[in-house]
């Protein structure tokens, strides 16, 4: 039997999806547009001199090489947050899912981060590891371990993952909890009867069962990590120390916000903008086929 | 009677539309928590004063928030009258043309008599063109000095009520507080800010050319800091850093808590800091000059100012603008002045309110609190008017980045040093492009 609706006029179909287009185009194309325009301009930060330059803003930035240093780092950046805040958050879900009692209060506990915005988020992780005053460094300090993420790298991307991770575990959790709830329970009772232990069910029923929200969820991640995370750096490492922590939003945001150079920072969105775009297509033509819907 | 009923009538009705017609100016900042106060009480004697105009004061948030909010706001048509920029953004103010009118040209057009000589030499000259018309009106400036510990500085065996003058003594202090126990001796707070900026013009040294961008043809300066006496300096600090006695806290003002805590001996950074000292420090604490290293010639020259200024914003109408030179001719005034000196510990920015506050014994009840001024008011050179450059918000964080480089052992201070010009001349041949023919 076939469920499709057939329109008699063509127009309607149009009209009915008008709405939603001009919101799209609105909200979407004609800033992308403004973007592409303005990454071919230099401008005064007020808006009194505009002058066409070509390609001479991607130029200057390609000839960077803190710039192409970014690049890494925002891969790594992106990869630890998808990868940790997915591992995470599924772990939790599986707990939750397994919990009898007062399981809205532990799901409640769980999404309220969520309601937290970035710049908070980052500030109360400052004030737990800010090498003078923060409770966890001071801990650390006691067992022997020199924290301070103002001189060392490594640290200063450790904290900000962990920030990061943290501001997404909820929105992962949600869905992984949903999708968990959804797997019929006869299938797992079967793979039970069939002498399965909870360790083989998640890993032969659960988890590819989970695979459409697991891709979904990795889309989402790394379009968080990459465009979503620059209050989060903002208020803890200011892309600190040396250039160790500015992924390519973040001097976006910095040079176009802060600094008020809006033909660079155009430059920078347009080419922030291509590499998500690429990212999907990959993620759709290739991880999708590894997807069991 | 009835007809001085009616008179009687339409004066109110006239006072009344006079009322309403009250023109309002506009004034957006970037003042916090005490300096919010003091901001929102100027608004309010102003306003109280007279009846013909209502400042509204409005927090924009930070310095660079408060920028970037008026620049789309400009680009709308909805700017306000009144806009704080801090001393980093002046450069890309005074490329606005069209943007801003010169506040000299708004208060003569209106009949206020201003006298750029009342003025700081070093506050005033940062502001005013190289054809010496003053741009914007000076109001919040600061300074870089130096605060110290005293109980740890007696702990160590050192002398508290002399603070080290120079360099050389600065790091033996520092040696003598490390050997005393103390983990942290020294640690210097808004790093391009004390270490490169108020450095170069402390030491009479060329920051960038063309007299630091204040001088004709600005937009073309390039930077300088890559000189001997700054790979010194900095190739010093990093032997500090190395040895513990001078130890990195962070960017902008992060530093500064650890000096209130007591973790720290000593301290560079703004004079806008000792209203958080006087408050919350638990021990005995000395405000002096700056170090400066004796056999560098014309040391120590003057320091370079921070803070903001007010800036007039163009396309309103003449009422407004005769509203706003009475505003500034209301807190240019001596009296007003001064109590903003004293209260917020900011530079008092003419001599005159720096005069009366002298008089009225406030430095000797608050020793230190003169530093500030001291080192400002001496006669400013080329090397030292101050640093006027464009896309300095964006240097700034190059200094830092190159700098924290140094400190985590990764370059030597030469390479940093270099690789801070190489940068920053990018950054200032694109601010050059971009302004053009003006």
């Amino acid at each position: 039997m076939e469920k499709r609706v057939l329109f008699r006029s063509a127009w309607l179909p149009w009209l009915l999806l008008l709405p939603q287009m001009a919101i799209i185009g609105v909200f979407f194309f004609w800033p992308a547009a403004q973007a592409i325009l303005q990454s071919f301009q230099m401008e005064d930060a007020f808006g009194l001199s505009k002058e066409w330059v070509g390609f001479a803003n991607f130029a200057q930035l390609f000839q960077d090489e803190s710039y192409l240093e970014s690049f890494y780092r925002t891969a790594i950046f992106s990869v630890l947050v998808a990868g940790v805040g997915i591992a995470i958050s599924l772990a939790l879900a599986i707990f939750a899912d397994r919990i009898v009692r007062f399981a809205m209060v532990y799901k409640t506990l769980l999404i309220v981060p969520y309601a937290v915005a970035p710049v908070i988020a980052g500030v109360l992780w400052v004030f737990m590891f800010s090498p003078s005053l923060g409770v966890v460094s001071y801990f650390l300090e006691r067992i022997g371990y020199s924290w301070n993420f103002l001189m060392n790298e490594n640290q200063a991307m450790a904290l900000i993952v962990m920030a990061a991770v943290w501001k997404q575990i909820s929105y992962n959790f949600l869905f992984f909890l949903a999708g968990l709830q959804s797997i019929p329970k006869s299938l797992i009772e079967a793979a039970s009867i069939d002498g399965a232990g909870p360790w083989r069910r998640f890993l032969n029923v659960q988890l590819p069962l989970l695979s459409p929200t697991t891709f979904f969820l990795l889309v989402i991640n790394i379009v968080y990590a990459f465009f979503d995370t620059f209050g989060i750096i903002d208020a803890t490492t200011h892309g600190g120390p040396g250039q160790s922590t500015t992924i390519l939003v973040y001097k976006v945001y910095l040079d176009g916000f802060k600094a008020l150079d809006l033909g660079g920072s155009a430059a920078q969105s347009v080419i922030l903008m291509f590499i998500v775009i690429a990212l999907t297509v990959v993620q759709f033509r290739y991880v999708e086929k590894k997807v069991q819907y | 009677m009835r007809i001085k009923h009616l008179a009687m009538a339409s004066l109110v009705a006239t006072t009344g539309i006079a009322a309403q017609a009250q023109t309002e100016i506009q004034w957006w900042h970037a003042m916090t928590a005490v300096n919010n106060e003091w901001v929102n009480d100027l608004a309010k004697q102003f306003n109280e004063s007279q009846k013909e105009f209502k400042v509204i004061p409005t927090y924009k948030g930070t310095y660079d928030e408060t920028m970037t909010a008026a620049v789309a706001a400009f680009r709308s048509g909805g700017a306000p009258h009144i806009l704080q920029v801090f001393e980093v953004g002046t450069a890309t103010m005074m490329a606005s043309k069209g943007a801003t009118v010169p506040v000299a040209k708004v208060l003569s057009d209106n009949g206020v008599t201003f006298d750029p000589k009342a003025y700081i030499p070093a506050v005033a000259s940062y502001y005013t063109a190289p054809n010496g018309q003053m741009l914007s009106f000076p109001f919040n400036s600061s300074t870089t000095v130096f605060y110290y510990n005293k109980d740890a500085f007696k702990k160590a065996g050192l002398n508290p009520d002399k603070a080290p003058a120079t360099w050389p003594e600065v790091f033996e202090a520092a040696k003598k507080l490390k050997a005393s126990g103390h983990s942290c001796p020294m640690t210097l707070a808004w790093m391009g800010w004390t270490q490169l900026e108020s450095f170069s013009t402390w030491h009479n040294v060329e920051f960038a050319t063309h007299q630091n961008g204040l001088g004709k043809d600005g937009f073309k300066a390039r930077l300088k800091i890559n000189s001997p006496t700054h790979v010194r300096h900095i190739e010093n600090l990093e032997k500090a850093a190395k040895a513990g006695e001078f130890v990195y806290k962070g960017r902008g003002s992060l530093p500064q808590a650890s000096f209130v805590s007591g973790e720290c001996a000593m301290i560079q950074t703004s004079s806008g800091f000792y209203g958080d000292v006087a408050k919350n420090a638990k021990f005995a604490y000395g405000i002096s000059n700056l170090p400066y290293y004796p056999d560098v010639k014309g040391a120590p020259q003057n320091t370079v100012i921070g803070g903001g200024s007010l800036w007039v914003m163009a396309g309103k109408k003449a009422e407004e603008y005769k509203g706003v030179a009475k505003f500034f001719e209301f807190i240019s005034q001596t009296k007003v002045q001064a109590a903003s000196h004293q209260r917020t510990g900011y530079l008092p920015v003419t001599m005159a309110s720096f005069d009366l506050t002298e008089k009225s014994g406030f430095y000797q009840k608050n020793p230190g609190t003169d530093t500030a001024v001291n080192q400002m008011i001496r006669k400013v050179t080329d090397n030292s008017r101050g640093i006027r450059l464009g896309n300095y918000v964006q240097i700034r964080t190059i200094e830092d980045e190159e700098l924290e480089q140094v400190w985590a052992g990764k370059k030597s201070a030469k390479e940093a040093l270099d690789s801070i010009v190489k940068r920053g001349d990018e950054l200032l041949t694109r601010f050059e492009a971009a302004n053009k023919g003006k």
